[in-house]
Formats: structure tokens, C-alpha cells, sequence
């Protein structure tokens, strides 16, 4: 199978074509096409399917991807997981997520029967 | 927002909250060496059926102490334990390989995805309709010519012909985006638009890499290597084509963009022994598979602790892994550029590690270089497995 | 990072910093040493 698929590029939100439309009142969570691999300073998520190459550079941002799914929106997941809780650590953390949608690393959770093929 | 410069406690919860700044940039760290390695390089058996002359691994004639199936997947899994996320497999011919299937769906079933390198002659219809059905699977062709005229002359008769074919038979079984992956040479560095159009034609994904002195490039490497314009040229071409790979293969050329601030795509580092490492068809580590040599072996897979003690504890990667020195390099303003150039290269044209790369673009080494090869204090390769003296020309069996 | 006289600009800033900081993108195919 070849990389940078069709069925890759429509696995990209809509959202997540501009970083700045993420939408953290969204659930997401981890996708299922990744390795995650722990380094020292946080890890490495290698997409399978795209096959781009993400270096998460925090382990708070490490237990965020990981806890995304068990929160009802990735603001909540930021809320619990994340310290200080200030805004600017609310902002570089959406903002660490939005960066992480556009390459992949996360998806938002469907909970509809998806139309897509 | 309350950041205010006036109070120290301010300053001091500022550094606190973002722990990330004591997070080095991510070359550096990259530098110091990971727990495994991000991807590799995998001969998988020094036999081939051509004889290429700048082959890197001096492939032709199996080695007798070739990895069996069962140690080529005993690696498989340990890759796959060490969370390495792709491996890149060669030789010599890969697919000579009789289980050369085995070992490719085996490293797909344990999520570690696979490229191949692979002169094509192998690729029929069936094959092709095989790999355009596996998984995590990437293909890539050797050509170094446009032309067969171009390429032959490197690569043997009647081998453009082949890759060409096995192009075909990828398209034809709607394979997907496959690559081709050219070594520029001073032959062929006038055809890059002509195959970026070859390749656009496929839907493939062009490839264009150093050619370094080191197997067989040794001997042909003065007769094959860029001048010093043809540097130029490729320098800028890569720049107005950045979605041309090159495997960071280039970047001892980013003295060419010191003074614009341009440099080419990629990391800019060597990985060797860092992120990244041969493994070899008789399980000997290297750091790169353009050094095979004694000087830079690391250890053997058949060695207790297996390749994940050779990558960790092995004494020639842990060095790799300390800062380097600048040495000859340091008064120049374009070290930050060019980082010293390839181990390898200097170290296949005699040229001291500290020393300039041979193919310094601003010129530095050309005088050692000569000097290097007029003293015969060029080594040789610790591996030769060449079927017969190779010439410019020779027909492949 | 040295405190600027206008609060705002400093936010943006680090936060700008953080980012960089938090997620970089490599090419697996940038990495020398892989043929």
C-alpha cells in the first residue's frame, strides 16, 4: 500500500485544515493509524498511513493525547490533565493539539455512523 | 493575562509553568542519541544481480554467513519491541531473497512499516499485484539516468529497461505512489527536470541522494562526483523543488545558502549511530550504510543482547553520540551551515573527521583530497562481496 | 526571555514560544544515514 492515500487525506478534519479552527469543545482522541513511542522529553508519533513523523515535546502533553479520549471535550482533557491551568498553558495546549490534529496524531471522536467511505 | 516584568514571582512562575523550556531544540536532542533508532536501513543479502559501480555495499556474491529466516525475523521482532517505526530494506538485490516475502509481512504484522530499495528486475505483474495488496509498504527503484544510454553506464545493460518495467508493472496494478530514487551524478545532474516529469507521470514520488565514495564508489568516485557548478545547481534545484526527498542527504551543501540564510529541507545532521544505523546481511551494525568498515562497526546481532545492547551500549555509538568538534572547520562561517559534512565521504577520501567534507562547497578540501589520494591513504572497504572487477558498462548475469 | 514593558506582547510571545516548544514535525525522510 503507498503513503499519502487518498483514504489518508480524507481522515483530515475539516477543522483541522487551519490550526486555529480546532475545536477544543470537541471530543477527540488518539488515532488509531499511529506509534506512539516514549523519549526522554515526551515521544514520538510516527502516522502509518501518511507516514509524517511528530515529536511531542512534553510528557504533560504525552498524558493529554493519551487522556483525550476519556473526557467529553479536549478543553475538559486540558482542564484535568494539564498544570497550571493558566491561560496561557490553556492556549500553547490547544494550540499543541491543534498542530497534532492537522498531522493526524488525533481525530475527533465520531459518534455518528460516518458517511465517509 | 497578568504577565508583568515588574515582579519576580511573576517571572518565576512563568518558567515554572512552561517546563518545556528547559526541553532542548529537538536536532540536539536528536543528536545525543535516542533509546532506538527512528528508522534503519536492513541489507538483506550482499548477493545481486547487477553490479553497479558506485555500490555502496561492493553487493554481488551472497555471504555464506548470511542471516538465516528464522534470526532475519528474530530482528524483525526485535525492531518491532524497540518501537522502530520503519525499516528500510536493501542490499545488494533484496528480493533475491528467497524469503524475502516472509520477512516483509512479518515486520507489517508488528506494525513496523517497510520501504524497500530494489533495482526492480524482480518486480513482474504478480509481484506487483502482491505488494500493491500488503500493507505499510513503500517501494523504491533505483535509476540513475533518465536515459538507458545515462544509465547503463552505471547501473549495466539492459537495467533502465528493467526498473522501467517494474515501474509499469507498479502503475498497472495500482500500486500507488512508489519512489524513484536517483544518486546524482555529474552525468545525470542535467536530467533532474526530465525525471521529476518521469516521475510526476507515474504519480511517484522522486528521490534524488548524494553520491558518496564509499563500496565500489570508492573507485569511481572521482569520475562520477558534482563539480563544484553542478553543486550549485543541485543546491538550488532541491530548493525550488522541496517536495523532491533527498534523505538530508544534501546538507553539507547549505554553505551555498550561509549568506542567504537558505538551507535545504531535513534535519541537517548525520545520523549515524544517533537516529538511525545499518544493519548488515551477516548482522554486522554499522553506524550508516556508507561505512562499512571496521572502523565503524558497532557490534553483530548474534551478539548476547542483540541489536538493542549494540544500539544502546555499544562503545562506538555511544561516541558518535558526544558533541563533536569543529576542528579544521571551526574558523569557518558556514559551520553552523554545513555541520562538517559526511562522515563517511571524508573518511573514504582519506580526509581527517574533523576535517572539511570532500565535497566542501566552498572549496576547502579540494587540495586534501588530492593530497589523500596521491599518498594511497584512502581505505577500502572491510566488506567486498563484487562478483568480478566491475567496469563502466558491464552486462549484469 | 527578558520581560518587555508591554504585557501583551510578552503573552503573545510566549505563548508563540510554547508552541514551537510543545510539537515539531520531522521528515522521516530527512533524516541522513538511510539510503
Amino acid at each position: 500500500m503507498p503513503s499519502g492515500s487518498a483514504d489518508a487525506a480524507t481522515q483530515k478534519r475539516p477543522q483541522a485544515d487551519h490550526p486555529l479552527a480546532f475545536d477544543s469543545s470537541a471530543k477527540w482522541e488518539r488515532s488509531a493509524k499511529i506509534g506512539l513511542r516514549p523519549e526522554p522529553f515526551g515521544a514520538l508519533a510516527y502516522h502509518f498511513d501518511t507516514r509524517r513523523l511528530v515529536f511531542l515535546k512534553s510528557a504533560v502533553l504525552v498524558q493529554l493525547v493519551d487522556g483525550l479520549v476519556d473526557h467529553d471535550s479536549a478543553d475538559a482533557a486540558i482542564e484535568a490533565i494539564v498544570e497550571p491551568t493558566d491561560d496561557r498553558s490553556r492556549q500553547a495546549h490547544v494550540k499543541a493539539l491543534a498542530s497534532l490534529a492537522e498531522a493526524g496524531v488525533i481525530e475527533p471522536v465520531t459518534t455518528a455512523i460516518s458517511s465517509v467511505g | 493575562m497578568t504577565a508583568t516584568q515588574s515582579s519576580p514571582l511573576t517571572l518565576i512562575s512563568k518558567s515554572a509553568s512552561t517546563k518545556t523550556q528547559a526541553v532542548p531544540p529537538l536536532v540536539e536532542q536528536l543528536k545525543g542519541g535516542l533509546d532506538a533508532p527512528i528508522c534503519l536501513t536492513w541489507e538483506l543479502t550482499y548477493a545481486c544481480n547487477l553490479a553497479c559501480v558506485h555500490c555502496l555495499s561492493s553487493s554481488g556474491r551472497r555471504d555464506p554467513k548470511e542471516l538465516t529466516t528464522a534470526e532475519a525475523l528474530a530482528v524483525v521482532d526485535e525492531l518491532a519491541d524497540l518501537q522502530v517505526f520503519y525499516v528500510n530494506l536493501g542490499g545488494g538485490e533484496p528480493m533475491i531473497r528467497k524469503d524475502f516475502l516472509d520477512i516483509v509481512d512479518h515486520a507489517v504484522s508488528r506494525n513496523v512499516g517497510v520501504k524497500f530499495s530494489t533495482n526492480g528486475y524482480y518486480i513482474d505483474k504478480a509481484a506487483a499485484e502482491r505488494f500493491a495488496a500488503t500493507d505499510l509498504l513503500d517501494i523504491q527503484i533505483s535509476l540513475d539516468g533518465f536515459d538507458a544510454e545515462t544509465n547503463d553506464a552505471v547501473r549495466g545493460k539492459g537495467s533502465w529497461e528493467a526498473a522501467r518495467r517494474a515501474m509499469d508493472n507498479l502503475a498497472d496494478a495500482n500500486f500507488g505512489e512508489f519512489k524513484i530514487s536517483i544518486v546524482a551524478t555529474r552525468h545525470n545532474v542535467d536530467q533532474l527536470d526530465d525525471y521529476k516529469k518521469m516521475a510526476d507521470e507515474y504519480g511517484a514520488q522522486l528521490r534524488v541522494t548524494r553520491l558518496r565514495p564509499s563500496g565500489r564508489g570508492v573507485d569511481s568516485y572521482q569520475d562520477l562526483r558534482l563539480t563544484h557548478p553542478q553543486q550549485q545547481q543541485i543546491f538550488r534545484w532541491i530548493m525550488d523543488h522541496p517536495d523532491v526527498l533527498t534523505g538530508d542527504s544534501f546538507f553539507h551543501l547549505n554553505a551555498l545558502g550561509k549568506d542567504t540564510g537558505e538551507t535545504l529541507p531535513g534535519l541537517s545532521m548525520c545520523g549515524a549511530g544517533r537516529i538511525v544505523c545499518l544493519i548488515d546481511p551477516i548482522g554486522d551494525v554499522y553506524a550508516c550504510p556508507f561505512v562499512i568498515h571496521d572502523e565503524f562497526m558497532a557490534g553483530n546481532v548474534r551478539d548476547t543482547g542483540g541489536f538493542a545492547s549494540v544500539w544502546r551500549e555499544s562503545d562506538l555509538f555511544q561516541e558518535l553520540r558526544e558533541p563533536g568538534a569543529a576542528g579544521a572547520c571551526a574558523s569557518c562561517n558556514a559551520y553552523d551551515a554545513c555541520g562538517g559534512g559526511c562522515m563517511a565521504a571524508k573518511f573514504f577520501t582519506g580526509i581527517p573527521l574533523d576535517g572539511p567534507d570532500p565535497d566542501c562547497a566552498l572549496g576547502h578540501a579540494d587540495e586534501a583530497v588530492a593530497a589523500a589520494s596521491a599518498a594511497g591513504v584512502v581505505p577500502q572497504p572491510s566488506q567486498d562481496h563484487s562478483r568480478r572487477p566491475v567496469s563502466l558498462g558491464a552486462k549484469p548475469s | 526571555m527578558e520581560p518587555k514593558t508591554e504585557p501583551e506582547v510578552t503573552a503573545v510571545e510566549e505563548a508563540l514560544v510554547e508552541e514551537e516548544l510543545l510539537v515539531e514535525e520531522i521528515s522521516i525522510d530527512g533524516m541522513c544515514g538511510v539510503y
